[in-house]
């Protein structure tokens, strides 16, 4: 696995990279985007309980950033706050802001149907759903109201060689995604995500239901997509938030603990906590 | 007591020999499986009842010919399968949509709003109402104020009585469907009505149909609330308007006759009920059983 760029030495967000890439994803990330997803005193309650706490957070557009914590410290909650998910549950509330582009996502002029098409979502469990792979991925288009027949099969073709899965299923796209392995379904579902073109994609846990051999192939895909994609993953493997993330969170008990360069946080965090966990004296 | 040397490993620490224990075993699974025949015994008497009264007069002229009048012989029942069938449809027609959108409302819109508990409490409520409650009502509602029996009039009464099977399995299928399916849905940006439409009722559907199914063979076996709305007929249906056979009055009445004649017709009509209603429920369990996810 290939992890060069953990190796950078400048600032965190000045990340090398070795290919060739167009002018505009340049290593170095404009001043304007450095806080491309920004989290203001953001506090969270379900009910009565207040399980985040006044979270302050900059994420850089075009890089990984991973959340790491143990169970219940909110970075899950936090994800699903990006896209609106959390409103789904009853009885939810919110103080604080979350901009995106400079934009508050809880503006009353923003349309949550069209903030979730911005931002792409990847679950813990895959879940296609029980159609065709064809369809699978041709929903996002579909509930926007695309039928052009030359443009769906050009987005199934994009959507699942950029999800390295083009050449294992491209002989059954009219096949139900149900017999599909479950590292298979899992790209599946991040070639759904990224079917309606969006900007940010989150990944709630996207390898913890899988064995070694898929998560492999999910981290490359992820280490390969933040070209084009923010991407924010959630995960409770600490290898594997440094093996794909240039930004590492650490979150406890609904509070923000360390927010850095993965391999800072890795090597040297400034947190005691965050060493405890990281060395595994507690979480 | 033993002697030690024949005490091994699994022999009891009480000294009670594993004899008696067996023989405990075997009388209390024994009591069990005798128990469980006893609760056929009924089910299967009714059967082997109707099919041996039944099954002589069967043939192709109790489909399609009409009742004899009283004291003749020969003719069939074809009016009353007729009636049946068309008010069980009536009460399909207005029983399913307003079931299965209730359903959905309730367990997608407002899963937690007073609106949805009072539908939920008074559907679970109106599946216990005797059937001839159904019947009063519909006989006031529909029969006093068109001064007419009608199969309009049982296809009300009747989708009365399956609106809240329809409802509540329609519900219990909704909540079926995994909430991943939901949160894809909901991820990638669909609209609610979107999520319900394309994804949640095509995954639910099966589990509604067998519902419906259930509705089905319940309404059709149901004499109470056809026998004073849609009444009787003794000739074919030609217009949903007037009174109509259907085929549990017809055993209903034709027991009660003195004639020998009528008694097999009715026996005949059992075998029929029970066939269909059977065929419907086998049919419901072997299409739509719920499929491997």
């Amino acid at each position: 696995m290939s992890n060069d760029y953990t190796s950078s030495e400048a600032h965190p967000i000045q990340v090398s990279h070795e290919t060739a890439r167009p002018y505009e994803l340049s290593d170095v990330v404009p001043p304007s985007e450095t806080n491309f997803i920004k989290v203001d005193d953001f506090r969270f309650f379900y009910g009565k309980k207040e399980v985040l706490h006044g979270i302050n957070l900059e994420i850089p557009s075009r890089r990984v950033t991973s959340f790491i914590g143990p169970s219940g410290c909110g970075k899950s909650t936090l994800l699903r706050n990006f896209n609106r998910m959390n409103e789904l549950i009853p009885g939810v509330r919110h103080e604080g802001d979350i901009t995106i582009h400079g934009t508050s996502i809880f503006d009353p002029s923003v349309e949550v149907i069209a903030l979730r098409r911005r931002i792409g979502m990847v679950f813990q469990k895959s879940n296609p759903f029980p159609m065709s792979i064809y369809g699978n991925i041709v929903y996002p288009l579909r509930i926007a109201g695309q039928g052009d027949r030359s443009m769906l099969d050009e987005t199934v073709e994009r959507c699942l060689r950029s999800a390295a899965l083009w050449d294992e299923v491209k002989d059954r796209l009219h096949e139900s995604a149900l017999g599909l392995s479950g590292g298979q379904m899992q790209r599946l579902c991040i070639a759904r995500a990224i079917a309606s073109r969006p900007e940010i994609l989150l990944m709630d846990e996207p390898c913890s239901a899988l064995d070694p051999i898929a998560t492999a192939k999910v981290e490359e895909l992820i280490i390969e997509l933040k070209r084009d994609f923010t991407i924010i993953i959630v995960t409770h493997n600490m290898h594997q938030a440094s093996r794909v993330s240039e930004l590492t969170a650490f979150f406890y008990l609904g509070n923000l603990v360390e927010f850095d360069e993965t391999r800072k946080i890795f090597t040297n965090p400034s947190k005691l906590q965050t060493e405890e966990y990281i060395t595994g004296r507690f979480g | 007591m033993m002697k030690p040397e024949s005490r091994h490993f699994f022999s009891s620490p009480k000294g009670k020999t594993s004899f008696y224990r067996m023989l405990r075993n075997r009388f209390l699974t024994g009591l069990c499986i005798a128990l469980s025949l006893l609760t056929l015994f009924p089910l299967i008497s009714i059967v082997i009842l109707v099919i041996r009264n039944g099954l002589p007069l069967i043939s192709m002229n109790l489909f399609t010919q009409l009742s004899p009048a009283p004291g003749l012989e020969g003719g069939g029942f074809g009016n009353a399968i007729m009636g049946t069938l068309v008010m069980v449809c009536i009460s399909l027609l207005l029983a399913v949509p307003l079931g299965i959108l209730s359903a959905v409302y309730i367990n997608e819109y407002a899963p937690v709003s007073p609106v949805s508990s009072a539908v939920r409490f008074v559907a679970k409520l109106l599946t216990g109402i005797p059937s001839i409650i159904c019947g009063v009502f519909a006989f006031a509602a529909v029969v006093m104020t068109s001064q007419h029996f009608s199969a309009i009039a049982g296809g009300v009464a009747l989708a009365i009585l399956i609106l809240p099977i329809i409802l509540l399995t329609s519900e219990q299928a909704l909540m079926g469907v995994s909430v991943s399916y939901r949160e894809a849905s909901y991820g990638v940006g669909a609209t609610p009505f979107q999520t319900i439409w394309r994804i949640v009722l095509p995954d639910a559907m099966p589990a509604i149909m067998t519902g419906i199914m259930l509705a089905v063979s319940r309404a059709a076996g149901e004499t109470a609330p056809v026998l004073f709305t849609a009444l009787f007929s003794q000739n074919w249906i030609t217009s949903v308007f007037e009174p109509t056979a259907s085929l549990s009055v017809l055993i209903y009445n034709f027991a009660s006759l003195p004639y020998a004649y009528h008694i097999k017709l009715a026996w005949s009509a059992s075998l029929v009920l029970v066939t269909l209603v059977t065929l419907t429920n086998i049919l419901a369990q072997m299409i739509f059983s719920p499929k491997q996810r």
